[in-house]
């Protein structure tokens, strides 16, 4: 697989008239503040239920843009390909992205691939970059909850972590899940035309939503109280959960968005969410509060009507037997 | 979807009016009990469900050595290790075990030096990367106690049996019955009460605490792992110290039965006979762990490889020891909080998420 | 100590099962429980059968909930299974 084999691939695949100029950068024409971001994809298996890496990379950096309120628009992709990866992999995995991208409504605009030596890279690695517009009077951001707002989480959680969790080598589980894997941006837009009282979103990928409460909390220096009872999970998640010890609340999502809202508004983004696609089983899941010790915690209130904390998730999320 | 035998001993009714039952048993104590819950997953169960803070002021639970990953002595972490950076070792873990620190690196940290970590599910899972790498030797790291050594046995067998000679074994097993006894006979142990592990008296049969209720004179309930199960173990708890019995009780009736499950007994006979072991914090204890038969021996990664571990030492200052008998609190640690953290764990209850002093710190620092 | 789960089994062939926890199934050895049969609830840990979840005492012990959530006067939120 030559390098401009792989160039020609995908500016065909991801024509658009910005990208089919071939200039050394692509010119945009944007209005207003912008947003700017890039992630780096590496994800094993390659391709698994519910999508690949093609189609995370997208989603990843589009809810990354949507989650500061950002329109997203541009998106530019780098690929790290191990000399040998299968050609129609790579086709299926550039399809899939441009599919990411007509359902976002955004263009990719520039492109880069670099082939490297068998063993130097696993399989394929994507860096995706991405631009969006931020409307005028939208201030979201991690730092901006304040006590007394709700908590909305836009659908079931950690379907993604345990899809991945099962198609791994060495666990061996036969489940009905799908990755969330999706783009956020349209259902994101359509909360914010709902509604001025919305303070934070974020998507809450790598440790879950765990994690994203301890960084919000942390972040706006607020208590985070989450009833467990309220998180909506599926079935298969919860029980293989059960199954490996794990918590849902640590499993990654990849097309999930927890938001922090004015108390007056939650109802209304609520049902704006659940009118959504991407939000069919959104559910308030809890509320900000004071600090009320030494630090920000996230505390989940359980069965018993005690609360734990839900802390801060280290490393990566294992199996165990005890 | 439902989960048969796990909701119904989640739903919310059921699980409030056990608390208030609870609270009135533990009324009629005359003095504070503490409880030493000796199993790791009680611990995580009663962590998830908030159940210590839920509890009574004159009840505290303390966690005890009931924890595979935070009772495995560092000579035995350092030995894998060991094996595990040998180029031609391909070695094969419960996800447990692989955060833990040894005395020079811990598993992970291997890991990234070039080690072939693989972490499984099962037993059942090493056997077929055994299998599928014919050119590799898989080392299965064995850790845990009665329930999960038949489980090893039985892949010891199998690879005996099906001429399987690239699959090995490093046994660092335990069984808990000499572990409570030699836990009672501490002087200065502080714990009024057991809470016993159910899916361990799943294999072993309930009258393997019949000593410790005997002749050291506390009593033992034999609880299932759901809230209501732990709140009801509880409550028959403080009755036996309030009525001043000492017996062995069985609250887990539906995993457990009288006889335990004498097949996997066996099974762990055939391939394993006992052995002296070290356990963190609480030192050796005779008789208390699980060695390759010679007949076996083909499987067993300890005769096979020769490896250096002289170098091994437990962590300097850890009181984990005297955490895990109830003698010390987290507080009383010099290590707690400063060079020992949930991000950089230096003694076993530190490492396992639920240990005693990983709980102690998400609510004190 | 040892997280063990309650799996029904849905098919089995001498000594291996698959079991089927709440939509998630996966191989499960029986060699350690020889009396387990098909539809029975085990108790699966690391991937085998370590004991039938015995479904008279699982019952007998509900209902001792059960009887004390009736005996709590003023009380009327008990739900039966």
């Amino acid at each position: 697989m030559t390098q401009e084999l792989v160039a020609q691939l995908f500016g065909k695949a991801l024509s658009n008239p910005i990208l089919d100029r071939m200039d050394d950068a692509a010119s945009l024409d944007i209005e207003g503040r912008i947003a700017f971001t890039v992630d780096s994809h590496v994800v094993s298996p390659i391709f698994f239920p519910g999508g690949d890496i093609g189609r995370l990379s997208m989603t990843g950096t589009i809810n990354d843009l949507a989650m500061v309120g950002a329109r997203p628009l541009y998106i530019t992709a780098g690929f790290i390909i191990e000399e040998g990866f299968l050609l129609e992999e790579l086709v299926r995995i550039v399809a899939s992205m441009r599919d990411a991208a007509d359902e976002a409504g955004v263009q990719v605009v520039a492109g880069d691939t670099k082939v490297v030596e068998r063993g130097a890279a696993d399989g394929v690695f994507i860096t995706t970059s991405g631009v969006g517009s931020i409307p005028d009077g939208v201030r979201i951001s991690g730092s901006n909850a304040r006590p007394g707002d709700i908590i909305i989480v836009s659908g079931t959680i950690g379907d993604h972590g345990a899809t991945i969790l099962s198609k791994r080598e060495g666990m061996d589980f036969e489940v009905e899940l799908q990755s969330d894997c999706a783009p956020l941006g349209r259902l994101v837009e359509e909360m914010l035309a709902a509604s001025s009282g919305i303070h934070v979103l974020r998507d809450p990928t790598r440790g879950g939503v765990a994690a994203t409460l301890n960084e919000i909390a942390v972040s706006s220096g607020v208590d985070v109280e989450i009833e467990e009872e309220k998180i909506p999970y599926r079935g298969e998640v919860r029980a293989a959960c059960e199954l490996l010890g794990l918590d849902p609340l640590v499993l990654a999502n990849e097309g999930k968005l927890v938001a922090f809202v004015a108390e007056n508004d939650a109802a209304i983004v609520l049902e704006t969410m659940r009118a959504s696609r991407y939000g069919a089983d959104a559910a308030v899941i809890g509320r900000v509060a004071e600090v009320e010790s030494s630090r920000p915690r996230v505390y989940a209130r359980t069965l018993l009507g005690s609360r734990r904390i839900l802390s801060m998730p280290t490393g990566e999320q294992l199996p165990r037997i005890c | 979807m439902p989960l048969p035998y796990l909701d119904e001993f989640r739903q919310e009714a059921h699980v409030r009016v056990l608390m208030e039952q609870l609270d009135e048993h533990a009324a009629r104590l005359s003095k504070p009990v503490r409880i030493m819950e000796v199993c790791g997953t009680h611990t995580m169960a009663i962590s998830r469900h908030g159940i210590r803070q839920a509890l009574p002021k004159n009840l505290r639970l303390i966690s005890g050595p009931g924890c595979p990953v935070c009772v495995t002595a560092n000579t035995d972490i350092d030995a894998f290790i060991e094996m595990a950076l040998m180029p031609e070792v391909i070695v094969a873990t419960f996800g447990d075990m692989l955060r833990v620190p040894g005395t020079r690196m811990g598993l992970a940290e291997a890991r990234s030096q070039g080690a072939r970590v693989q972490v499984v599910y099962s037993t059942l899972d090493a056997l077929r990367i055994a299998r599928d790498n014919p050119d590799s030797t898989v080392v299965f790291f064995g850790i845990g106690f009665e329930t999960t050594a038949p489980t090893v046995a039985a892949a010891i067998l199998e690879a005996s049996e099906t001429g399987l000679d690239n699959f090995m074994v490093m046994s660092a097993h335990k069984v808990v019955p000499p572990a409570l006894a030699a836990l009672c006979g501490t002087p200065e142990l502080a714990v009024d009460a057991f809470l016993c592990p159910g899916h361990v008296t799943a294999i072993i049969g309930p009258g393997a605490y019949e000593p410790v209720a005997r002749d050291f004179g506390i009593p033992c309930v034999i609880a299932g792992f759901e809230p209501a199960d732990i709140l009801q173990s509880l409550s028959m708890l403080c009755d036996q110290v309030a009525e001043g019995r000492a017996e062995v009780e069985l609250q887990y009736t539906r995993g457990v039965r009288p006889d335990g499950n004498p097949a996997a007994r066996s099974m762990i006979e055939k391939i394993f006979e006992p052995g002296d072991a070290e356990w963190r914090g609480l030192g050796i204890i005779p008789g208390s762990g699980l060695a390759i038969r010679e007949e076996f021996a083909a499987h067993d990664a300890a005769r096979h490889f020769e490896v250096d571990v002289s170098y091994s030492r437990e962590p300097k200052g850890c009181l984990c020891g005297a955490i895990l008998t109830g003698q010390k609190i987290p507080r009383d640690c010099p290590l707690f909080g400063k060079s020992c953290s949930p991000d950089h764990p230096v003694g076993p209850c530190m490492v396992s998420s639920e240990g005693t002093c990983a709980a102690y710190y998400q609510y004190e620092i | 100590m040892c997280l063990a789960i309650p799996a029904r089994i849905i098919d089995i062939d001498k000594q291996m099962a698959t079991v089927d926890v709440g939509g998630v199934t996966r191989q499960a050895s029986v060699v350690l429980l020889p009396e387990a049969g098909l539809g029975d609830y085990v108790l699966m840990h690391a991937g085998f059968a370590i004991s039938l979840v015995d479904e008279k005492e699982a019952l007998e012990t509900i209902r001792l909930f059960q009887q004390l959530l009736d005996g709590m006067p003023g009380d009327d939120s008990g739900s039966a299974l």
